[in-house]
């Protein structure tokens, strides 16, 4: 509704510098108007990226973002043949600024659930992801049963979060932190004994050789990153579709994989 | 823009935000009493206590009113576990918000005495009052009395500081509407219920403060 009333009104705006006649034809078009138009016809895509979730994004030496999503949001830019523009968000706003218009995709390792799927779409998957709770080889974990009466490290808003928080047995200590940072360091610190991540987050720890190694001890949830967009945009949703179809075939998200995560596409991604 | 409110996704999270609201009042209350105390002794020490003791009452000052709240929250929570120090989120914040409010007071307090006419300290010392009852019953209960609407205010300030401590995993009101936010999506909802919820918590907060006063300082009931 709000999609179709701003297009149409950019339609009629626009359509007035051209001229009258042609705004008659266009404000006569069907009210399907289309993100995708409006991209092309800047010739840029406004994509929100992490800068706090290495390897999938963060900021490099030079200062610019740097990561597997970077390079996703590069790779459809490409496709769609216009220039990527780049925004930083943190996992708990990236949503927000898709909702506002703030940006036309987000690619910000972004999970698939129930809630989410009500306000945005997804695309298909384009990168390997799975939640765990992590902890130093001294704590004993199996069983998600076993964090009972422990102080659990989990990024407020994240899947982790979501998931951790209808398994968890009910005198689990929650602390919930505003990004990935202040999770990490909230382990790094002592200030919990274990933390709810994804398997890149702790991968991203262990490349700094901490004092405090975190291994994987349950499995939470597999959960593959889609690129999420606003509901009603098909076109757009097809064209992102297709251009990730394209790089799977190619190698050129392969590329990507190995690049920033070490290892190759999951077979069944 | 049409947007729709709708206020009935945020029914299911009345008791965090009232959880929310029970842990900022908590802090407020401990926070703010604990670091009026704490103001009141670095008042003291830097206008009457010893010669030595000034120049670290004044440094301590100096650095909490040069640093943002934020990294010494940040500091205490996430630094001094390095050298053993591990504070739960509750204590952290607590400490920060007395630190942050004490170096604060201290100097609002300092001014109050300050203003105090020195023929006053004589006149409790011809009482043969000790210097510790002077201080307490002629400088600072009339110091306190002059600055009470900014302490008043500065108090407030760091009520609202306070949301800060959700970074740190304190589930006061601040963490509770960014917690509903984050599962309902309903930003413009949650915000605006932790701003009545805010805003209702400050006027209380004054209105507690200015009942205070008028307890603290009787005689002033008749000009108030």
């Amino acid at each position: 509704m709000q999609a179709t009333r701003r297009s149409f009104l950019s339609r009629t705006l626009a359509g007035a510098v051209v001229g009258g006649a042609l705004a008659i034809g266009l404000t006569a078009a069907p009210a399907a108007a289309e993100a995708l138009d409006d991209i092309l016809k800047a010739g840029v895509i406004k994509i929100a990226v992490p800068q706090d979730f290495p390897p999938f994004g963060s900021v490099g030496t030079d200062l610019k973002p740097v990561g597997y999503d970077i390079d996703v949001a590069n790779l459809i830019a490409k496709g769609l043949g216009v220039k990527a523009e780049l925004v930083p968000v943190s996992s708990a706003n990236r949503i927000p600024y898709l909702q506002t218009k703030k940006v036309d995709l987000v690619i910000s390792s972004l999970g698939k659930n129930p809630d989410r799927e009500k306000v945005i779409d997804f695309s298909v998957a384009y990168a390997p992801f799975f939640n765990g709770i992590f902890g130093p080889a001294d704590v004993k974990v199996e069983k998600v049963e076993d964090i009972a009466g422990m102080t659990v490290g989990v990024t407020r808003g994240s899947v982790e979060d979501l998931e951790l928080t209808k398994v968890a047995p009910p005198t689990a200590d929650i602390k919930r932190y505003e990004d990935n940072n202040s999770t990490i360091s909230a382990f790094l610190s002592g200030q919990v004994k274990v933390v709810a991540t994804g398997n890149v987050v702790a991968a991203a720890i262990l490349a700094r050789n901490p004092p405090k190694k975190p291994t994987v001890k349950v499995l939470i949830k597999n959960s593959p990153c889609y690129v999420g967009l606003n509901k009603d945009e098909p076109k757009l949703l097809e064209k992102v579709n297709a251009i990730l179809t394209a790089a799977k075939a190619d190698g050129a998200l392969e590329k990507i994989s190995e690049k920033w995560l070490g290892a190759p596409l999951p077979k069944d991604l | 823009m049409a947007y729709s409110f709708d206020f009935s996704s945020l029914a299911d999270y009345g008791p965090v935000l009232a959880k929310g609201v029970a842990i900022t009042v908590e802090l407020i209350v401990v926070g703010g009493a604990l670091g009026v105390g704490l103001g009141i002794a670095c008042a003291w020490a830097k206008a009457l206590g010893p010669r030595w003791l000034r120049p670290i009452v004044s440094a301590y000052v100096e650095l909490i009113r040069n640093t943002p709240f934020l990294i010494q929250l940040f500091f205490i929570f996430f630094g001094l576990p390095a050298i053993g120090v591990g504070l739960t989120e509750m204590q952290a914040a607590i400490l920060a918000m007395v630190i942050n409010l004490g170096a604060y007071a201290c100097e609002i307090i300092r001014a109050g005495i300050e203003a105090t006419p020195r023929g006053q300290f004589e006149a409790g010392a011809s009482l043969a009052m000790s210097p510790i009852q002077t201080f307490r019953h002629v400088v600072l209960v009339p110091a306190l009395q002059k600055i009470w609407p900014a302490l008043t205010s500065q108090i407030v300030i760091v009520m609202f500081g306070s949301a800060v401590c959700s970074q740190i995993s304190v589930e006061e009101l601040t963490f509770a509407a960014n917690f509903i936010q984050s599962r309902t999506f309903r930003a413009f909802e949650s915000y605006i219920v932790a701003t009545v919820l805010y805003l209702l918590l400050a006027v209380l907060l004054r209105q507690v403060m200015r009942g205070l006063g008028l307890f603290l300082f009787p005689r002033r009931r008749k000009t108030t």
